[in-house]
């Protein structure tokens, strides 16, 4: 409504940095390293060609040097090569996870986002917002904690607790995606031309309430593998000796001030992936791929 | 921790407050009559009542969800409640302890009745008995959750603390410190405590010798631990408040609070600040919920007592009663916590109140 | 007008941003008890200048001269503005609900200004604030210190915010669009406002595209496009026989007073040679019949189909109480007719009705009393699926275009969406896509828009896209609720020229919605005044605007500049 443009004040000492649409960066390196991640997840004898379970007693709490780029562990294993076949399991943790909280979470939202107005859709609307109110009452690692312990510890189960916690973070904000594009001007221009409500779902609806969970699916992936390697570190995920980052913590703390390169670097490769996931999720926001 | 969240479940999306939509008065002879400070008060007193019964009738039906989820999925889990409340199928309790739950929770009766029961025995307080560690549940999360508060607390103050500072010198300071807090922000929330918590004990315990590495039960011992619990969430927090804080800046209102000669801190501590709290302050459930997820780390990391530690052994042992207990407890400092939220929000914003 | 020495001096002001100037070379000047008028459309850096008297571009500013009486602003430096900002230059800017804190008592802010400039005690401020409410005609100002400005009307609010910029009696008011989105009472208790101070003696600048506020107000006025001056004088010389072209193409814009059916705009506008995003690159020329003959045609029109398009009786709609607000009624006993080749206008202050009937009569909400009849069926109400097959008939524009096209969509998808009426036989075809073209042409737009998308489209461009969707299955009636508000003088001038030319090309009916009384005026042929839901009065607009019945048109009609 507005000659909004002329009255805007030009920012001066108050300003900040407004990237363009170009390819800053961040996102390149960000890019490069989750790719190095996948190549690891996928190939891991491309980067790391010894065995990772051979034990070695001989080269045990050996610092970084030449021939092990990063330390050996209580066993004699590089760390190098447990972290990059280590790589497999925490990502594919960490994405079936974000696969089933996004896809638990658009369900919902949808579900909740389509509610109000008549009866059956605002009993739908209502019992998924309480739903969603007590999954965040039980928020993150602790849903995850009381879903393993119903079910017992193990990979599976960490992935699906995971997925279980992701999923109401998911939930509210498609819902909140639906219940905005459907009060659009966008829809009611489609009801004035004289489309049929089936039509205004399928074509202009969904595909830009859904717009968004490309981005918000990468951003939760970096969060998804850090609750995942948590429960790793808290003995609760995959089982040892499989090399998987949060469980090679855990080992590592009782060694942690003799050999602190069995700290370090697990936990490393978890904020590198974690990040890299983030800036990228944001870089796809930036460019139109996101929630209004 | 990287999600971005909007508001809460129940309230309507954030597109609602500061639009041009005038209200319906437009000339002054039919605007309201001028609302005395009388008037105004009665007004606050019944909106303030009506918010509270709305509260803590939300926050009944929580626990209650929460009571019979965990209710069905006791017995959903494949094999004997009994078992499964005892430690699950690998506890080898022995025949009498299954007994003794059976009787105790009435696992012969029909469904309905234990229900019932069990609901009548949340009513009054009897979380029931930890197997594991023989004691009684409710008495025993009573000694561990001040612990656990008094770190979340700090945390959470901390967290406020460096993301408007982050913000502020963020907005400030040009280019490179917005690209620089960015760059941090980013980092801080993808860094999962387990790491942080180890590295720091690391850096300033075993190399510099600053800090204990455990709790110690003193101040002091708690500054590591809030610490690592904080930045997380002071990373989030932080993207949050310096976006508004942008939009705050460049708003009409800070031009004309500018044009009136107000100096840049005038403005940041009179205007902004107020602005750029508001959508934290919305997630302050959210934060809250993070924040008690991460305890459970970091208790563990520095080996502090609290609810956190108590959950993991509990979900390790598979200790049914005592992981209800502590769920029953979470959803209620979350409930707890987000109506504190709002009502701080409420504060801030009186036109949330609209909405 | 006083002819004593003038208080600002600006001379060659430049103001760049790094990508290239955006005020080049302005010059002028103000003395005490003069307001001077800075008019241009967007982009012209007017706003910029306006800026720059209170050093806050956030460019970089150079000038031959900027002085303001004995002080000299263009070396000033943080802490030296701080002194002159609020003290010896006030700026006002557009709507008091977002340039007033939303979250802090009006009297605070005033306190504000009070604070960082006098010696005041806070008993002292607060006395010298109630004073401040008290000029700007502020009733029970002591009740209205706590409140913030949402808590008030439009016209108190603005009342506040002048009260907030003017606290300490600067010498210099810088007005920024002060009347722009403002209803036409609250833009009457603006303009009176500054005409109090400038009686007061205080130097007034005030940035406006409105050119009927200007009128009103100014002395002298400064025209300014694509960051230079073109064109300065005393203000009836310079509306009344302008000298440079862009004025001229200005004034003649301007709807008020334009009888029904005159041009607004030239008939041919260059396609790409003006780096202004509003002139629009890829407009091509549109021509109309010639002039003499459009009366006989809308009488042959007429003549033809004197039948009722739309019709509407009794429509009554009332929102139901939620929490603390009680029932609302939006729209009370409403009748309306519309025939063929006729334009209807809607007037009223916010609040009144108005687009609520429109949402009533285009089917988007049912009525709760009250009938509509479209080409004699009934319309509304009645179920969605047994009008659907009749929604080609309607169609409708917007004030703010983008927020109707779905973002994933390009012109051409969105357009051939609208032509096949979701048929999915005909996409992919030739035809279509030559019907696309054909659509663009009619009003006006290139080919190659066709594959844009909407975002990177201009304010005008987008609008005739909007028009192009509606036109697009044929309609016998389209609802216009403010389809010009948003845009520039010119451009607005173009569309209502577009507008004009399909009504006579097709025949259509159009409800008009707006504030803006001079567009109705020229575009109407009959108009209805809405006030708190209710229709106060109707008739032909020349016998309603010239000899108004009721005291609410009147007040609308004396409100206008």
């Amino acid at each position: 409504m507005s000659v909004a443009s002329s009255t805007r004040p030009p920012r001066d000492r108050l300003r900040s940095w407004q990237p363009r649409s170009r390819l800053r960066v961040p996102e390149v390196v960000a890019a490069v390293a989750l790719a190095l991640v996948v190549v690891a997840a996928v190939a891991p004898g491309l980067l790391a060609p010894a065995d990772p379970l051979a034990v070695s007693p001989t080269d045990a709490f050996t610092a970084p040097s030449l021939a092990h780029p990063l330390g050996t562990d209580e066993s004699g294993r590089g760390i190098w090569t447990r972290i990059v076949h280590g790589a497999g399991a925490s990502l594919a943790i960490g994405a079936a996870a974000t696969v089933i909280g996004t896809g638990l979470g658009v369900v919902l939202g949808i579900a909740a986002g389509f509610g109000g107005g008549r009866l059956p859709g605002r009993v739908a609307d209502v019992t998924v917002l309480r739903l969603l109110e007590v999954m965040f009452a039980l928020p993150g690692l602790l849903l995850a904690l009381v879903v393993i312990a119903f079910t017992g510890p193990g990979a599976l189960p960490a992935t699906v607790a995971v997925g279980l916690a992701t999923a109401p973070g998911y939930a509210r904000i498609v819902r909140s995606q639906v219940v905005r594009v459907r009060r659009s001007a966008m829809v009611e221009a489609a009801v004035v031309l004289g489309r049929r409500p089936a039509t205004v779902l399928r074509r202009h609806v969904l595909p830009n309430a859904l717009a968004p969970v490309v981005v918000l699916a990468t951003l939760g992936l970096g969060q998804a593998v850090v609750w995942a390697s948590s429960l790793s570190y808290l003995g609760l995920g995959a089982p040892p000796p499989a090399p998987e980052w949060g469980a090679m913590l855990s080992a590592g703390r009782l060694y942690v001030t003799t050999a602190w390169w069995m700290t370090v670097f697990p936990g490393l490769a978890v904020v590198l992936t974690a990040a890299s996931a983030t800036v990228l999720g944001r870089g796809l926001a930036r460019r139109g791929g996101g929630a209004s | 921790m990287t999600l971005p969240v909007p508001t809460e479940p129940g309230r309507d999306a954030a597109a609602g407050r500061a639009s041009s939509t005038a209200p319906p008065t437009t000339d002054d002879a039919s605007s309201p009559s001028p609302v005395t400070p009388e008037r105004r008060r009665r007004g606050r007193a019944a909106a303030a009542a009506r918010w509270l019964a709305g509260r803590v009738v939300g926050g009944v039906v929580v626990l209650w969800a929460v009571a019979t989820l965990v209710f069905f999925a006791i017995r959903l889990v494949p094999g004997d409640p009994a078992e499964a409340i005892l430690g699950g199928p690998g506890s080898q309790a022995s025949a009498e302890a299954l007994a003794l739950v059976r009787e105790q929770y009435g696992l012969g009766d029909p469904l309905l009745l234990q229900y019932l029961a069990q609901l009548g025995r949340l009513v009054t307080g009897d979380l029931g008995t930890s197997y594991s560690l023989r004691t009684d549940v409710g008495a025993l999360l009573l000694d561990q959750l001040p612990g656990t508060v008094v770190l979340a607390a700090c945390a959470l103050a901390v967290a406020w603390l460096i993301a408007l500072g982050t913000a502020w010198w963020a907005t400030l300071g040009g280019r490179v410190a917005a690209a620089v807090s960015s760059g941090l922000e980013v980092v801080a929330a993808a860094v999962p405590h387990f790491w942080l918590g180890s590295v720091l004990v690391l850096v300033l315990s075993t190399q510099l010798g600053l800090l204990p590495p455990v709790s110690t039960g003193t101040p002091i011992g708690l500054v590591l631990p809030v610490v690592t619990l904080a930045v997380p969430v002071a990373g989030f927090l932080g993207q949050v408040t310096r976006d508004s804080l942008l939009d705050a800046a460049s708003s009409p209102f800070a031009l004309s609070a500018r044009a009136r000669g107000e100096s840049t801190s005038g403005l940041f501590g009179r205007h902004l600040l107020r602005h750029a709290a508001l959508p934290g302050l919305a997630l302050s459930g959210w934060a809250f919920g993070s924040l008690l997820s991460g305890a459970v780390v970091v208790e563990s990391v520095f080996a502090r007592p609290g609810l956190g530690r108590t959950l993991l052994g509990a979900v390790t042992l598979r200790d049914i009663p005592l992981v209800t207990g502590v769920a029953l407890v979470s959803a209620l400092s979350y409930v707890v916590v987000v109506a504190l939220g709002d009502l701080a929000e409420r504060l801030v914003d009186p036109r949330v109140r609209a909405s | 007008m006083s002819v004593t020495a003038p208080l600002l001096v600006v001379d060659d002001l430049r103001v760049s941003f790094g990508s290239g100037p955006v005020v080049d070379g302005v010059s002028f000047a103000l003395a005490a008890g003069e307001c001077v008028a800075i008019v241009g459309e967007s982009g012209s850096g007017k706003s910029v200048t306006s800026r720059a008297l209170l050093g806050l571009t956030g460019g970089a500013v150079s000038s031959r001269r900027l002085t303001l009486g004995d002080t000299d602003l263009a070396g000033l430096g943080e802490r030296a503005w701080r002194r002159v900002r609020g003290a010896r230059v006030g700026l006002v800017l557009q709507d008091a609900l977002v340039s007033l804190d939303p979250l802090r008592p009006i009297g605070r802010e005033i306190d504000d200004a009070l604070r960082l400039h006098t010696r005041l005690t806070p008993r002292q401020r607060r006395e010298r604030a109630l004073e401040a409410l008290v000029e700007v005609g502020m009733p029970d100002p002591e009740a209205r210190l706590g409140s913030r400005s949402g808590e008030l009307s439009g016209g108190l609010r603005q009342r506040a915010l002048i009260a907030a910029a003017l606290a300490v009696r600067p010498e210099l008011v810088v007005a920024d669009e002060p009347t722009t989105a403002l209803d036409a009472e609250v833009q009457r208790v603006v303009v009176d406002r500054l005409r109090a101070l400038r009686d007061g003696g205080t130097a007034v600048l005030m940035i406006s595209h409105d050119l009927g506020v200007v009128r009103r107000l100014a002395d002298r006025v400064v025209v300014m496009r694509a960051g230079e001056v073109v064109e300065a004088g005393p203000t009836t010389e310079v509306l009344d026989a302008p000298e440079h072209e862009y004025t001229r193409m200005l004034v003649a814009a301007l709807p008020a007073g334009a009888p029904r059916g005159a041009r607004l705009s030239p008939p041919t506008v260059p396609s790409s040679s003006n780096r202004e995003p509003d002139h629009e690159p890829g407009h091509v020329a549109v021509h109309g019949p010639v002039r003499g003959s459009w009366r006989a045609r809308a009488a042959a029109a007429r003549a033809d189909d004197v039948r009722l398009v739309l019709s509407a009786r009794g429509l009554r709609r009332v929102f139901p109480a939620r929490g603390a607000v009680p029932d609302r009624v939006a729209v009370d006993d409403v009748s309306l007719e519309l025939r063929a080749g006729e334009t209807l206008g809607l007037v009223g202050a916010s609040g009144s009705g108005k687009t609520t009937t429109a949402r009533l009569l285009l089917g988007l909400d049912a009525p709760d009393a009250g009938t509509v009849q479209l080409l004699g069926e009934p319309w509304a109400p009645l179920h969605e699926r047994d009008r659907r097959a009749r929604r080609p008939l309607l169609g409708a524009i917007y004030q703010d275009p983008a927020s109707s096209f779905d973002p994933r969509l390009p012109v051409g998808r969105l357009l051939a969406d609208a032509l096949t009426g979701g048929d999915r036989t005909r996409v992919g075809s030739d035809a279509l896509r030559r019907d696309v073209l054909a659509l663009l042409g009619r009003v006006g737009l290139a080919a190659d828009l066709a594959d844009r998308g909407t975002a990177s489209l201009s304010g005008g461009q987008r609008q005739r896209v909007a028009i192009a969707r509606a036109l697009a299955a044929r309609p016998r009636v389209i609802v216009c609720d403010e389809p010009v508000s948003a845009l520039d003088v010119s451009v607005q001038a173009q569309v209502l020229d577009l507008l004009d030319d399909l009504q006579r090309e097709e025949g259509l009916a159009y409800l008009l919605i707006s504030h803006d009384l001079d567009v109705v005026g020229h575009m109407a042929d009959r108009v209805a005044v809405m006030q708190h839901g209710r229709v106060v009065e109707q008739g032909r607009t020349a016998e309603v605007f010239a000899a108004p019945r009721h005291e609410h048109t009147r007040a609308l009609l004396a409100a206008r500049p």
